[in-house]
């Protein structure tokens, strides 16, 4: 009992010694340590999850950005495939129009020849008409003249134009 | 385990039990000359003194002497523990006390011994106690425990806090990894859940505080060998202090609500707040049993964790004082339950501080705690209703 009574009874030494003690170190704690401690974890605690946030955002621009890129990516395509289609079809147009107008070029020349051989066969023609005409004048004077030389054939002959003339 | 990793760890094995069973040896002669006062010698361990004792060696206390320090008759005294020689001696009539109600405390000589200094012999003539010397500051084993332990704290979360302040958003490293742990523990698990997010930060330091000192001095307490092995906070001063500093800030931060919930606490029938407030004292007497029992249970568990510690040292000594042989026979039981109770202590060193911290919490939480706000809806919806 004695014994229990020295294990409970309080002493006065420990109990100042404690107070002062305690207090000092709760102060000191308080005032140098917990603090700056507190202060830090949470501070870290916010970074960590500032950054945790900024490496989501980051990751949903990423796949944003990869998404973009597939877009631009098809965007381009088709329009290569447009120009290319484009560039094809205004070949085959500039294909098609040099082959008309060479076609029709060609056609006015054959035309243009056609022509020129045309004219120049009536002027041929008319050339060989002429040299006829001048043939046959000769002929006819020719014979004309033979007719001529004496005078009763002259005169059959007025008498001929004559009765011609009289009948128109 | 490896055969490998027990080959490693069987030297340290020897030399540690080759260290238990150390005192066996000593023991026998000792037994032979004496009986046995194993109540007497786990006391000693439990209780607080003058001088911080090491070992005996071939019956010489090897003791560290510290201040004794007295306010006495109005005058300040102070001079080494050592003068005490153990009990042996007085020093300028002040002596270490002889009877069963003065054990353990300084006694002043009265009649021829007022201001004897040197050899008493009590067995021959047992001088006169003038007084006990009541108001004694000395620095005693426990005192001195509580200086190292302040100074191992400042230490250690001074440096913490170096390091924190040198890096906040670098890794914890070291030491700070350690404490980190705890510190969130301390945080996310007991204050804020306790007392609440929007209040906790007033509270916190004086509750980290209380955490790592109970902490650290339970720990300190289980090191059989100095600086250790002060039973500081199995000392009832020690966690009265504590549970006292509780006390004041649950009441001294208690709101309106919780003075109400004391004297007209809600829920209960008018009969038993009427006629005779039988509620009201039962939570007014509950205000001062709280830290009460904030201050046995921690008290309680360490010496009663060192008193087993002990006991099962002890018992093989006292096997031994029967027969040499026998308590060779017993110390590997006891060894091994030595070792089992170590390590239960170490489990109780941290859940008697963790229990401390959270029922101080949830003290100062129940007394800063708010009305709940649907409660308030509920007694004003009634109010209308009527």
């Amino acid at each position: 009992m004695v014994l229990l009574a020295s294990l409970l009874t309080p002493s006065f030494g420990l109990l100042v010694w404690m107070l002062i003690g305690f207090g000092i170190l709760v102060f000191i704690l308080a005032k140098f340590a917990w603090p700056v401690i507190t202060k830090s974890i949470a501070q870290r605690e916010e970074y960590i999850e500032t950054q945790l946030a900024e490496a989501e955002k980051i990751k949903n621009e990423l796949s944003n950005l990869s998404k973009k890129h597939d877009e631009m990516m098809a965007q381009t395509k088709a329009e290569r495939d447009k120009i290319l289609g484009d560039a094809r079809k205004i070949s085959e147009k500039m294909y098609e129009e040099a082959k008309l107008k060479a076609n029709n070029e060609a056609t006015a020349l054959i035309e243009d020849a056609k022509k020129a051989i045309n004219f120049e066969k009536m002027k041929a023609i008319i050339d060989v008409k002429n040299e006829i005409a001048n043939l046959s004048i000769d002929i006819a004077e020719k014979l004309i003249r033979k007719e001529l030389s004496d005078k009763d054939k002259q005169n059959q002959l007025v008498e001929d134009w004559m009765k011609g003339i009289n009948q128109n | 385990m490896t055969y490998n990793k027990i080959k490693a760890t069987f030297p340290f094995l020897f030399f540690f039990l080759a260290l238990l069973f150390s005192p066996n040896f000593s023991l026998n002669a000792q037994a032979e000359e004496e009986k046995l006062d194993i109540g007497g010698y786990i006391m000693g361990h439990i209780t607080d003194e003058y001088g911080w004792h090491i070992t005996t060696y071939n019956d010489h206390h090897i003791s560290i002497p510290l201040p004794v320090m007295l306010f006495d008759g109005g005058e300040f005294v102070a001079f080494s523990s050592g003068k005490f020689h153990h009990g042996h001696q007085a020093y300028k009539g002040y002596a270490l006390g002889f009877t069963e109600e003065t054990d353990g405390s300084i006694v002043k000589l009265g009649g021829n011994y007022a201001d004897y200094t040197g050899e008493i012999n009590y067995e021959e003539a047992c001088p006169p106690i003038d007084h006990v010397c009541k108001y004694d500051v000395s620095i005693t084993k426990n005192v001195c425990a509580l200086l190292i332990s302040i100074m191992l704290l400042c230490w250690i979360f001074l440096s913490v806090a170096k390091k924190y302040k040198e890096g906040p958003l670098k890794a914890p490293k070291g030491l700070q990894s350690y404490l980190e742990p705890l510190i969130l523990f301390v945080r996310d698990e007991v204050v804020v859940p306790s007392i609440g997010e929007d209040k906790y930060q007033k509270y916190f330091p004086y509750l980290l505080t209380l955490f790592f000192f109970i902490l650290v001095n339970n720990l300190m307490g289980l090191v059989p060998f100095f600086p250790g092995g002060a039973n500081f906070t199995g000392n009832i001063t020690v966690t009265a202090v504590l549970a006292i500093i509780t006390f004041f800030i649950t009441n001294i931060s208690g709101n309106k609500h919780y003075w109400k919930d004391i004297f007209n606490s809600p829920g209960v029938p008018w009969w038993l707040k009427f006629p005779i407030p039988l509620m009201p004292l039962v939570e007014f007497i509950g205000v001062f049993t709280k830290p009460f029992v904030l201050m046995i249970r921690l008290f309680a568990n360490i010496t009663a964790g060192h008193i087993i510690v002990l006991g099962f040292l002890s018992l093989i000594f006292i096997f031994g004082a029967m027969s040499p042989a026998v308590g060779y026979a017993v110390s590997p039981i006891s060894i091994f339950f030595y070792i089992f109770m170590g390590l239960l202590e170490l489990l109780v060193a941290f859940i008697q501080a963790y229990v401390f911290t959270l029922l101080s919490a949830i003290y100062i939480g129940m007394a800063t705690e708010e009305p709940h706000h649907e409660e308030e809806l509920a007694t004003e919806k009634l109010k209308t209703e009527n």
